[in-house]
């Protein structure tokens, strides 16, 4: 199997013709001449095969009235049947030869006996000289009385004529075949680059630069092509723009703390009385460049997350387990902040994905959600499968609520933004990157992340697909 | 306790070699890979921290997997820009013990390391029972006793304690609390960790007179018999 299909791709390889067209029109014609063939050749085989056997009847029936003429009248009167026989035959095509004990001619028109013809009850077929020219005949030998015997044939040169017709128009087709097939090649090339040019267009578009552009569908067979570079193309565009997203970001929000370490260390240089002031500014400076190299190693990890390079780490999770260690890591935070976390979680299935990423998701929503929440207030962490039918579930939703707030309207949607952070949320420390990330773990598991506004607070909603594997 | 350092930037070696010395420990120093593994297995170590990118051919990988090869078990912390996790599998997949990436905190980089040395002495498996001053922790029922007075602990709490415990006297931050306590491998916008250990004092040390959970500015905690205390 493997064999073949390499020998297929090497003798591929050596193909000389590049063009789909013209190897189509090739093919074409190459199929159009056999099944010419085969049909030509099954019309010739059961025409002879026809004229053959009407032959054979011929010679039996016109045989068995001889023979009843020999019984009757002997030789005299088969010579006589014979010639009278000869005279009557328009077309020309019967052959006799009646020959007494000695070998010597009595009637007929054949001019000698054939040497090859021995056996009796046998047709023979065999070339024959008649007047001036060749033919072929078919014989048959009968034995009569006191050595006498009797040749009676058929001139069967109508066949060859038919057979010479088969071949001509078997010739006759395959030039016009080849004719067609040469215009068509040009035809369906014409044809193939008609449907790729759209295609071929739209590429030499986008590898000019421009990622807007998009193949249109016409709803042929190209469509399926068509489509999946635009998937590609869509995805390629969202990656460009996380990328200039993550630069604009990069100039405008690591500047920020970067030019803060820089001013502390500078003022502390040119200002700073005693030692201790001095290690006070470069202790919080270093602060600072912590500060800087954890939102570098969020904005690397949500750009690496959002490549989909980490699906290698896919492994079964218990989330059970996973939310039920989450919910006591960080009920002790809650009580310090005054809070009280409840989980709120069904039996739920395992799913296939990355445990830390998945830890990481809800830690970042829980971190959220005690930042948010007012003294006394309830976090509910919350877990269900919602089922497709009653028996298998589809997804699982895991959902953290806070009792904050909550968030307007307009920028609900723009809260997975990298470093976007609502107006209300600016004293509160943070990135603006955790729901960023919780959205690439979130697309990593082909999952959801969605924010609602509840009375009071915000929940957030993440929805995991079961079906993906 | 002998340390090699393997690192080719000579800010970076220079200043944890200066904060090794400082520490009490007594460090050779090496540029290059080649120099690195002739040192590795010439010479005798209780630590070896290896810089993954080397100048001179051989990488710190090439280092590591050589050592192993040879039967060598000396502690190996890799120090590295490379933060993949990816990078962390395959470098403690080769024989790392620790995986520390740059930019890193000196501090965060000695507690990993004296973590270390303790480690083939403390994790052993027949340990039942470990005693720090007047605290005492039965591994086996997991109990704490203070004062022969008995503490009752959450099994995270107790978990929490025996992790100090094990590593009485050394500093350990709070990614490694994270990282071997809870088995999580993020970074908490809260001070999440600094509640359970706060949760933990309130048990352990609260009642008595002396405390042995310390805070260390800028790194994280330490556990101290009291009468170790200055």
């Amino acid at each position: 199997m493997n064999n073949t299909k390499k020998r297929l791709i090497s003798w591929r390889r050596r193909w000389p013709i590049r063009s789909i067209g013209v190897n189509f029109a090739l093919a074409y014609s190459v199929v159009f001449l056999i099944s010419a063939s085969i049909f030509l050749s099954f019309t010739w085989w059961s025409t002879t095969n026809l004229l053959n056997r009407h032959v054979q009847n011929a010679i039996e029936t016109d045989a068995s009235d001889l023979t009843h003429r020999w019984r009757v009248g002997g030789p005299r009167a088969l010579t006589h049947a014979i010639k009278e026989r000869l005279d009557q035959n328009v077309d020309d095509d019967a052959l006799y030869l009646l020959v007494d004990g000695l070998g010597r001619r009595l009637a007929g028109n054949l001019p000698g006996w054939p040497v090859k013809i021995q056996k009796t009850d046998h047709y023979y077929e065999l070339p024959i000289k008649r007047y001036s020219f060749r033919t072929t005949a078919k014989f048959r030998v009968y034995k009569l009385t006191k050595g006498y015997r009797l040749i009676i044939g058929h001139d069967v040169k109508g066949r060859e004529l038919f057979r010479h017709i088969i071949t001509e128009t078997l010739v006759w087709c395959a030039l016009m075949v080849s004719i067609l097939a040469l215009g068509g090649a040009f035809v369906v090339r014409r044809l193939f680059r008609h449907v790729v040019f759209s295609i071929a267009r739209t590429t030499r578009a986008l590898a000019n630069g421009d990622l807007n552009h998009r193949i249109a569908l016409d709803g042929s067979e190209t469509d399926l092509v068509a489509e999946t570079i635009n998937a590609m193309l869509e995805r390629i565009n969202r990656l460009m723009d996380g990328v200039k997203q993550v630069s604009n970001a990069i100039a405008h929000d690591l500047r920020t703390p970067i030019a803060r370490a820089r001013t502390r260390l500078e003022d502390a240089i040119d200002h700073a009385k005693s030692e201790e002031e001095l290690r006070e500014a470069v202790s919080l400076a270093v602060g600072d460049l912590d500060n800087i190299t954890l939102i570098f190693e969020a904005l690397l990890r949500i750009a690496q997350i959002e490549a989909g390079a980490k699906r290698s780490a896919f492994a079964e999770v218990d989330l059970n387990k996973l939310l039920e260690n989450m919910a006591e890591f960080y009920s002790v935070s809650a009580e310090e902040a005054g809070l009280n976390l409840a989980l709120n979680a069904s039996s739920l299935p395992t799913i296939i994905g990355d445990k830390s990423l998945l830890q990481q998701a809800i830690a970042n929503l829980l971190d959220n959600a005690i930042k948010f929440t007012p003294q006394g207030g309830t976090i509910t962490l919350e877990a269900h499968t919602i089922p497709l039918e009653s028996t298998s579930p589809d997804s699982i939703k895991i959902s953290v609520r806070d009792e904050g707030v909550g968030m307007a309207e307009k920028d609900i949607n723009r809260a997975h933004e990298r470093f976007f952070r609502a107006e209300s949320a600016r004293n509160t420390p943070g990135s603006g990157l955790g729901l960023s990330l919780v959205q690439a773990i979130m697309s990593l598991h082909k999952g959801s992340l969605s924010l609602q506004n509840e009375q009071p607070g915000l929940r957030v909603i993440l929805t995991l697909p079961l079906s993906d594997s | 306790m002998r340390i090699l350092l393997v690192e080719d930037d000579p800010t970076v070696r220079s200043y944890v070699s200066k904060g090794l010395k400082e520490a009490g420990h007594n460090v050779d120093e090496t540029e290059n890979g080649k120099d690195g593994l002739f040192l590795a297995v010439s010479e005798s170590y209780d630590v070896i921290i290896l810089d993954r990118m080397l100048p001179g051919g051989i990488d710190g990988l090439r280092i590591l997997e050589t050592l192993r090869s040879q039967k060598n078990k000396t502690p190996v912390l890799i120090l590295s820009a490379l933060a993949d996790v990816d990078e962390r599998v395959s470098g403690l997949k080769a024989g790392g013990d620790d995986y520390v990436t740059k930019p890193f905190s000196f501090s965060e980089l000695l507690a990993r390391v004296e973590a270390l040395t303790r480690r083939g002495q403390n994790d052993n498996p027949q340990t039942t029972r470990l005693i720090i001053g007047d605290l005492e922790l039965d591994l086996l029922a997991r109990e704490v006793k203070r004062e022969g007075k008995r503490i009752d602990l959450q099994p995270r709490e107790f978990r929490l304690l025996e992790f100090l415990a094990r590593h009485a006297g050394q500093v350990i931050t709070r990614t490694m609390l994270l990282e071997k306590v809870w088995d999580y491998h993020f970074d908490p916008q809260t001070n999440v960790i600094d509640v359970h250990v706060s949760r933990l004092r309130q048990k352990v040390d609260k009642p008595f007179a002396h405390t042995m959970i310390h805070t260390v500015r800028n790194a994280g905690y330490i556990l101290r018999a009291p009468d170790e205390e200055t």
